[in-house]
């Protein structure tokens, strides 16, 4: 067990604890505006009450979302000093920037939350899409870095140092389009969908309640749109990865040998030692279609690239078709609400839409887990693709296990609680049954 | 205005590092002191101060605590291999300061939503006891980077130290002082929170006796200060004008026990702010012009002059939007305590969460 395991363990822990919070983060804050909107149009309390909901449920996911995303800024020098030192200054720009766009966000969700009774509705509902609009902009420029990860631009490599650095051209590296559009579509698609699940269940046992009725109407609006939009900009983030990172593309399919024609495998389990890909359903010459537009384009299979350049392909192809499952399975169910909305004009609430939807509910989180795991270890064994090896990176501090364990429990603890607190609010939710009284309790 | 020419970019940034680290002792400084007075409510009052305390804080909590990521995220853009010794030779204490923060802050959000009056006095427990611990981590870790101890074991190169480079007299102290000063800001502050007279005297006298004992802190880490932080310890001396700036110090600090005595609470809390304002100013100039004495000053290690440059840009074009928005937060929040004549209109709202 060596300390690089331990701090690249930390660092995947930290990061797909803290990316679950930060996607919620990004995507609940324009719900409860869309709802708030709804309010300030319709004069509808139900609305407002809706708004209040949601900002209470964003209240608490934001708290872990800074307190997980603070300790990820010292985390990137506590594990990983030997980037830091070199990254830093050709990626600050993006870090700088989000922390005036964090800093936003934090600032107006203060206004937000507390601030009901305090200002006139149009401008709290003017703070709530600040937040929203800053929270998008933080996730894109915290990508971005990663994206730089992948591609690395904005400087010259000479021996070992990097001269002329150029910050903003480091900032719009190749990657970053393609990431931030992906990451920001899954917040939306992720969070939507996760959402309406929630009332989905309620209206199963509740089947008229216009609070939860309302509720999966905008959280299917923003999840749906966002799960129909998603494969495209999933394929579009395939060509740039095809283009810059060929071996991330070929561990991604499954693909050892250099072919042409190459197919699309769906499924299917890599065997690194037998440099094969069995039991997959291949669709031929589907994968040079997909990444160059052209079924007799060449795919650069993982033999292409030196045995020590290649990353590990079992874990990433498999996290590739995850993904791929769980977005088609939301694009599957967004679809369906899409059809019946068009031909009855109103949201559908049969029982097997309302189990489509509650069984698509974690999809999401699971599809931007998965996802996260591609770009990452389908990168490996690079930090800085092409320029610095994870092994390089790493801290000589000793005895990362203790942190890591630390983490982890104080993870694993608030990632209880966090999911105790959520349940507590779901069972206080609005009734359609409840008195009159009660009916006014919750509308005010 | 001599400074303004000869200032470099680099100068520029460490400037705004030190504003950022003075805005966080200010506001996030006061949220852990006000922590501390949580968890020291004694007596017929204990929940009346629990509760002005956590309406005091609540809605500016969260922008509150964006200025300790501004001071990390300028540090690593521009002065890179200093955050690196800073990351690698204090990792235990810069680790479990983070497990403070991770638990105040999310305990701090959590006691408003839990259900039952036990659960919310638990998470108020794992609120307050981080409050006490996490500032002392905090200043440990400054004060051992002015022992110049860290520098040294990076640059000596070897397997790096747990515990040597922090557990030691000087940085405690630093620890404490940092602990004894967020306390003494925060029970100033909230003697302008409150309209019971009673409440307000609670925190008048723990604001003075705070004051008291921050007197003696600092006495000690002057003591302390001229054999483990030598370099600093001379520094001040050095600066032309070390010595105004101590006089200046020492006359906020009398200013703000003399407003206390007297009642003048918004007198009092502007000469407590200048007084944390001029501490860290001071603690800056002595250091000046080193970040990790004694080897990384502000040319060695740094980036790059352009990435200075990119971040004053960042820094000049992001307060246009900060600025009036934090102006905004604190009218709406805080209006109340710069308008003691119309306290009454203003306070029949109090903010509590949605």
């Amino acid at each position: 067990m060596t300390n690089l395991l331990a701090a690249r363990l930390q660092m995947a822990m930290s990061l797909g604890f803290h990316i679950i919070f930060a996607a919620i983060g990004i995507a609940l804050p324009l719900m409860m505006c869309v709802a708030e909107a709804c309010w300030l149009r319709t004069g509808d309390p139900i609305y407002r009450t809706l708004a209040k909901r949601w900002a209470k449920g964003a209240a608490i996911l934001f708290a872990v979302g800074a307190v997980s995303g603070t300790v990820l800024s010292f985390e990137l020098g506590l594990l990983w000093p030997t980037f830091m030192k070199f990254a830093g200054p050709i990626i600050g720009l993006g870090f700088g920037l989000e922390g005036f766009a964090f800093f936003t966000e934090a600032i107006f969700l203060g206004v937000y939350l507390y601030a009901w009774d305090r200002i006139p509705p149009p401008a709290h509902w003017a703070a709530g899409a600040i937040v929203a609009a800053s929270g998008a902009l933080s996730g894109v420029l915290v990508v971005s870095v990663n994206g730089w990860m992948n591609t690395p631009t904005g400087f010259t490599l000479i021996d070992g140092v990097a001269t002329d650095i150029n910050p903003p051209a480091a900032l719009m590296n190749p990657a970053f389009v393609s990431e931030a559009l992906h990451m920001t579509l899954a917040a939306y698609a992720a969070t939507g969908l996760l959402v309406a699940g929630v009332h989905a269940l309620m209206l199963r046992k509740d089947r008229e309640n216009p609070f939860h009725r309302r509720a999966l109407g905008i959280a299917l609006a923003v999840g749906g749109v966002a799960s129909v939009l998603q494969p495209m900009s999933g394929h579009y983030a395939a060509q740039v990865v095809a283009e810059t990172q060929p071996p991330k593309l070929a561990a991604m399919e499954g693909q050892f040998q250099t072919e042409r024609r190459a197919p699309l495998r769906i499924g299917g389990l890599p065997d690194a030692k037998a440099r094969t890909t069995s039991y997959a359903l291949e669709i031929p010459a589907g994968l040079s279609i997909l990444a160059y537009n052209d079924p007799d384009a060449e795919v650069r299979g993982l033999d292409a690239f030196p045995a020590d350049e290649q990353p590990p392909v079992a874990v990433v192809h498999l996290a590739f078709q995850v993904m791929v499952a769980c977005g088609m399975a939301m694009m599957a169910v967004s679809l369906w609400a899409v059809v019946s909305w068009w031909r009855t004009k109103r949201l559908p609430t049969g029982r097997a839409f309302l189990a489509a939807v509650a069984l698509a509910s974690p999809l999401g989180m699971i599809a931007i887990e998965a996802g996260w795991t591609v770009t990452e270890v389908g990168r490996q064994p690079w930090i800085i693709q092409g320029v610095m090896r994870t092994t390089e990176a790493v801290t000589t501090v000793p005895g990362l296990w203790w942190s890591f364990a630390a983490y982890t429990a104080l993870y694993a603890g608030l990632g209880v609680v966090v999911v105790m607190l959520l349940l507590h609010q779901f069972r206080s939710s609005p009734r359609a049954d409840a008195p009159a009284g009660e009916a006014r309790r919750w509308t005010s | 205005m001599d400074f303004l020419t000869s200032m470099t970019p680099a100068g520029g940034v460490a400037a705004a590092m030190l504003v950022a680290l003075i805005a966080y002792a200010l506001l996030g400084g006061a949220d852990y002191g006000a922590g501390v007075w949580d968890l020291l409510a004694r007596g017929p009052r204990a929940e009346a101060q629990r509760e002005l305390i956590a309406h005091a804080i609540g809605p500016v909590w969260e922008a509150n605590h964006v200025w300790l990521i501004v001071v990390v995220v300028l540090l690593f853009t521009s002065f890179p291999e200093a955050f690196t010794v800073v990351m690698t030779t204090l990792h235990v204490p810069l680790s479990l300061m983070l497990i403070g923060v991770v638990l105040r802050g999310s305990a701090f959000t959590f006691r408003s939503y839990d259900a039952t009056e036990l659960a919310r006095r638990r998470w108020n427990r794992v609120f307050s006891i981080p409050s006490v611990v996490t500032p002392v981590l905090l200043g440990a870790v400054i004060g051992a980077i002015a022992t110049g101890e860290p520098g040294r074991v990076a640059e000596a190169g070897g397997p790096v130290p747990l515990f040597s480079t922090w557990l030691r007299p000087f940085p405690i102290a630093v620890g404490l002082f940092a602990l004894n000063i967020f306390a003494y800001v925060a029970a100033v502050y909230l003697t302008l929170e409150t309209d019971d007279p009673a409440l307000r005297d609670d925190f008048r006298r723990k604001a003075l006796i705070s004051a008291a004992t921050l007197g003696a802190v600092a006495w000690a880490v002057h003591l302390l200060a001229k054999d483990s932080a030598p370099l600093v310890y001379e520094g001040l001396d050095r600066a032309s004008w070390g010595a105004p700036l101590r006089y200046a110090t020492g006359a906020m600090a009398v200013a703000a026990i003399v407003a206390l005595a007297l009642r003048w609470f918004a007198m009092a809390r502007l000469a407590a702010a200048a007084q944390v304002a001029l501490i860290l100013w001071g603690a800056a100039a002595a250091q000046y012009p080193y970040l990790v004495p004694p080897h990384l000053d502000l040319t060695r290690g740094a980036a790059p002059a352009i990435v200075h440059k990119l971040m004053l840009i960042a820094l000049g074009l992001g307060s246009l939007i900060l600025v009036p928005s934090l102006v905004y937060l604190f009218r709406v929040f805080k209006g109340h305590t710069f308008r003691a004549g119309r306290r009454d209109e203003d306070e029949s709202v109090r903010p509590t969460p949605a």
